[in-house]
């Protein structure tokens, strides 16, 4: 910990002169008989990213961030600025137009120090000085072979890499200063085929907190682009997907999106103590089938929504949200958790020092259940078998959400059968589970793709699950 | 409510000539750096913004948000070779930097014979004043106040209105500045106020959400706060009680603001960056019907105090009002410098997208276009993204209402529609003149004759 800390000091704090004693005072500003939380966020990030389209690296961008942003809590009210002048006099007046939000003028005191250690669920690298700028070059020049090798109906290529570090550093009135340094890394595969006037997508990708040597083992980003390919040759077969409500099998992994949106954000604090969530008052009462399990866990080791701690500085932990069908937990920052009279989980993240954080998920997945994919697969008679996934959507309030299948396969008679083309999935949130027969014994979790945004702000997040078999889900297909 | 705070958090108008200059300024700095480190040609945009955003719930003040955002991007150009690079910090020292990177970058990047400025004769030779500037001398307790008179209006109006997530002002002040090494500078000062409120109703087990906004970029020209939470409670309302549907075809009437997201689906699928990439259901279509012949599609980038209004676009060219379909027919695609290049065609000046999009509207109001629905399905909003933009497949998460000889029967919810945007297009029916909704998009509600409609 103390060497993050002193990463973080160093990258931020010593540039533009910031002691702990102007912390003292900023944070002391914040504090006060009316102010119930208070904290100060610190950010520097670095972000590089590469395409490759036609064959040749089209682009290269750097971009370079920093600011602080200054929170003041009073009861249920938050007065929020920030600055991205790191010099005291900005922090002061940020500190101050923050700290209105209370009516109180008595400043206290308040003395910072180092929280004791936290587990590190990543190293502290950077992964753009991970490989060389021509390796990284070479390497998108690899994928793009590769893809265009696989078949020679793939027309377009279109490959992207980023490799990011964010350094953060928050310091609260309760005097307790931390800091985490997150590297965080993803490469995209898109491919365009054409065969007899046809033309089909497929993308693939993945990434992890890691350096970008992850890329390079096992052929990871080479793998990428043959599964691309994979799937858009595979859509030039499909036909049109059936309409109705039917049995749907869901693959493991990335379907894991299905939890995110159906009862991931229903279990987030923020709605949940305002009563505006379809879940809003449930705690104790089944809301899923017996042998559903539910977790988000921000401690896994690399993960793309994994976290030290999280934006608050709250080290993260695996929650159970939903045990056995029982809903047993939420999802809490640290305002949410005081006005349920609950404890934080680790979940308060913002996308960045200009935004204001609120109850997040991390990786949320499904455990594992006993029975054979196989088996699941061979027990129905007509349905879907949905194995890959674009994004999905939910309205908390109505708790309905959908998710939308890029590759899908009919099931007819125990077998797995012709392609379909894509197809948005629909139901409700909180029967959805109920309706979970089966729960396969191959947990996996997704390649390291999923962004999730909120009230506008966006951040990385993992899903996962085994396979699935849900007795009735609605199809958006065109054959009625 | 009893803020004792009243900070003013928008510049007046001498700031922002102030702050245009100083502006300038980074951006000469950022475009002579490049040259020094040897780049053949650059590019840049400064902008910055200052606001205030103002959330209520319940009548209690909930948030209060003091927003100053920086960001300067510059593009630098070694023959054929590129690199970019963005900061959010403006010191002398980060500009050498970010210049820097960019340069670097470049080494690394091919040869592209398409990257590099457009013309230096297509450049815009003035910035039209299009009264995009009137900022707001707003106080936390005005903007309080307005807020709640938009929460409070919602929550009085049904007594099913049980709860709220909130009303909203926010009010944004900003300049934005680009320029290259053709000596092109050019910029302007622009506001942007809202007033927006999402409050729940509650029928039995059943709970409902919906909101409705206001956007415009001067305040006198927002929709009256109680009015915005008016609509917010009755649209809320209406959805309580919703069903599900029968699997079935059927004609669907998008609403006016559900259709807006069909028109900036065929946007896309016109843009050039869809289409240099194959990636578009409408490749080769210019020249051709995509649409029956009465169907008009323009833009208009002159629009005083439009919300979309730019007098120039990302390329520094002179934006100006054209049609993308005229009798039906796809006149011209939406075209930026490189995609132009990389098709063979002229840029079209739509850098950074069409500004101020609409279609011609019909004669028929929404009663009369329930009417011509018939029996069919209202759709009133879509989830999910749902949308193939290269071959056009079109499968959404939908609520709205089912319609019978031409009268709404009862709400609905958890279906899906499906069909191909293409054929859509072909088959579109009517489009009313009731465009109700706030944003830079103008359309009626546009009737399908037929689509799938996947529910029980």
């Amino acid at each position: 910990m103390n060497d993050t800390l002193m990463l973080a000091r160093d990258r931020i704090l010593t540039p533009v002169g910031l002691a702990d004693a102007d912390l003292d005072r900023l944070i002391g500003a914040l504090h006060g008989p009316q102010v119930d939380a208070a904290d100060l966020y610190f950010q520097s990030s670095r972000l590089q990213s590469w395409m490759l389209e036609d064959g040749i690296i089209k682009d290269g961008h750097f971009s370079i961030e920093r600011g602080a942003g200054v929170r003041a809590i009073s009861g249920e009210k938050t007065g929020f600025a920030y600055s991205d002048e790191l010099e005291f006099p900005a922090l002061a007046q940020a500190a101050e137009a923050a700290r209105a939000i209370a009516r109180a003028h008595a400043a206290g005191e308040v003395r910072i120090a180092p929280r004791a250690s936290v587990v590190r669920r990543y190293p502290p690298i950077d992964p753009i000085n991970s490989l060389p700028d021509a390796d990284k070059v070479e390497l998108l020049q690899r994928v793009d072979a590769e893809a265009r090798r696989a078949d020679a109906r793939v027309k377009e290529v279109v490959v992207s890499l980023v490799a990011a570090q964010d350094t953060i550093l928050v310091v609260r009135d309760d005097g307790q200063m931390s800091a985490d340094v997150r590297p965080l890394m993803r490469l995209n595969v898109n491919v365009i085929v054409e065969h007899n006037g046809r033309r089909e997508q497929g993308s693939m990708g993945g990434g992890a907190r890691s350096d970008l040597g992850y890329l390079l083992e096992d052929e990871r980003a080479l793998g990428f682009a043959r599964e691309a390919v994979r799937q858009a040759l595979l859509k030039l077969e499909a036909v049109e997907a059936p309409a109705g409500s039917m049995t749907v099998v869901l693959g493991n992994g990335w379907p894991g999106v299905l939890l995110h949106e159906a009862v991931g954000h229903g279990l987030e604090g923020d709605f949940n103590r305002k009563g505006t969530s379809a879940f809003a008052g449930r705690l104790g009462e089944q809301v899923a089938a017996k042998g559903v399990t539910v977790v988000d866990d921000g401690t896994l080791d690399g993960r793309r929504g994994s976290l030290s701690i999280d934006d608050e500085g709250q080290p993260t932990q695996c929650t159970t949200l939903i045990e056995d069908g029982v809903l047993v937990g939420f999802m809490q920052d640290r305002l949410n958790a005081r006005l349920m009279n609950s404890q934080p989980t680790g979940n308060g993240r913002r996308e960045s020092y200009a935004h204001l954080p609120m109850p997040r998920m991390t990786n949320t997945y499904m455990r594992a259940g006993s029975h054979d994919p196989q088996e699941i697969i061979a027990s129905v008679d007509k349905g879907l078998y949905a194995v890959n996934f674009g994004g999905g959507q939910v309205d908390i309030t109505s708790g309905k959400f959908v998710f939308s299948a890029s590759e899908a396969y009919l099931i007819e008679n125990g077998k797995v059968g012709r392609p379909v083309k894509g197809a948005t999935l629909i139901g409700n949130g909180p029967d959805v589970l109920t309706r979970v027969s089966l729960v396969g014994n191959d947990l996996a979790l997704d390649p390291g793709i999923g962004t999730c945004g909120k009230d506008g702000q966006s951040v990385p997040v993992g899903v996962g699950q085994p396979t699935l078999k849900i007795d009735s889900l609605t199809v958006g297909g065109t054959e009625a | 409510m009893n803020m004792t705070a009243s900070l003013t958090s928008l510049p007046t108008i001498d700031q922002s000539s102030e702050q245009l200059a100083g502006l300038r300024q980074t951006l000469e700095d950022l475009l002579s750096e490049a040259k020094r480190c040897g780049a053949s040609a650059a590019e840049a945009a400064v902008t910055t913004s200052t606001g205030l955003e103002v959330a209520v719930r319940l009548g209690e003040v909930e948030t209060v948000e003091h927003t100053r955002d920086h960001g300067l991007g510059i593009t630098v150009y070694f023959g054929h070779r590129t690199g970019s690079a963005s900061t959010s910090d403006f010191s002398s020292e980060a500009v050498r930097d970010a210049v820097q990177r960019a340069c670097n970058l470049a080494r690394y990047t091919q040869e592209d014979c398409c990257a590099g400025l457009a013309g230096l004769e297509l450049m815009a030779t003035e910035v039209l004043d299009l009264d995009l500037y009137h900022p707001w001398s707003l106080t936390v307790d005005d903007a309080t106040a307005l807020a709640i008179a938009c929460e409070d209006a919602a929550r009085s109006a049904d007594p099913r209105i049980v709860n709220s997530e909130g009303g909203s002002l926010s009010s944004h002040a900003g300049v934005k500045i680009y320029g290259n090494s053709h000596g092109f500078i050019g910029g302007y000062p622009s506001t942007r106020h809202g007033v927006s409120c999402a409050v729940v109703g509650r029928e039995g087990d059943m709970m409902q959400r919906d909101s409705w906004w206001s956007s415009a970029r001067a305040h006198e020209d927002l929709q009256p706060a109680a009015e915005v939470g008016r609509e917010a409670a009755q649209r809320t309302v209406a959805r309580l009680g919703a069903r599900r549907l029968g699997t079935r075809k059927a004609p669907v009437l998008f609403r006016a603001e559900v259709a807006a997201g069909l028109l900036r689906s065929l946007i896309g699928a016109i843009s050039g960056g869809h289409l240099y990439r194959k990636s578009s259901f409408l490749l080769d279509h210019l020249g051709r019907q995509i649409f029956p012949d009465w169907v008009e599609i323009f833009e208009e980038p002159h629009r005083l105090r439009g919300l979309a209004s730019a007098p120039f676009d990302g390329d520094g060219l002179p934006t100006r009002a054209k049609h993308f379909v005229s009798g039906g027919e796809l006149k011209s695609y939406v075209l930026d410098h490189y995609s132009a290049c990389r098709l063979g065609l002229s840029s079209t000046a739509n850098a950074g997208g069409p500004r101020n999009l609409s279609i011609a509207m019909g004669s028929l109001d929404r009663e009369a276009m329930l009417r011509e629905l018939g029996t069919g399905f209202y759709v009133t909003e879509l989830m999910g993204q749902g949308v193939n933009m290269v071959t056009g497949d079109y499968s959404r998460g939908a609520s709205g209402f089912w319609v019978e000889n031409g009268e709404i029967q009862y709400p609905v919810e958890e279906i899906t529609i499906a069909g191909n945007l293409k054929t859509m297009f072909e088959r579109l029916v009517a489009v009313g003149n009731d465009c109700d909704f706030p944003g830079s998009v103008r359309t009626g509600s546009w009737l399908i004759d037929r689509m799938t409609i996947a529910g029980e």
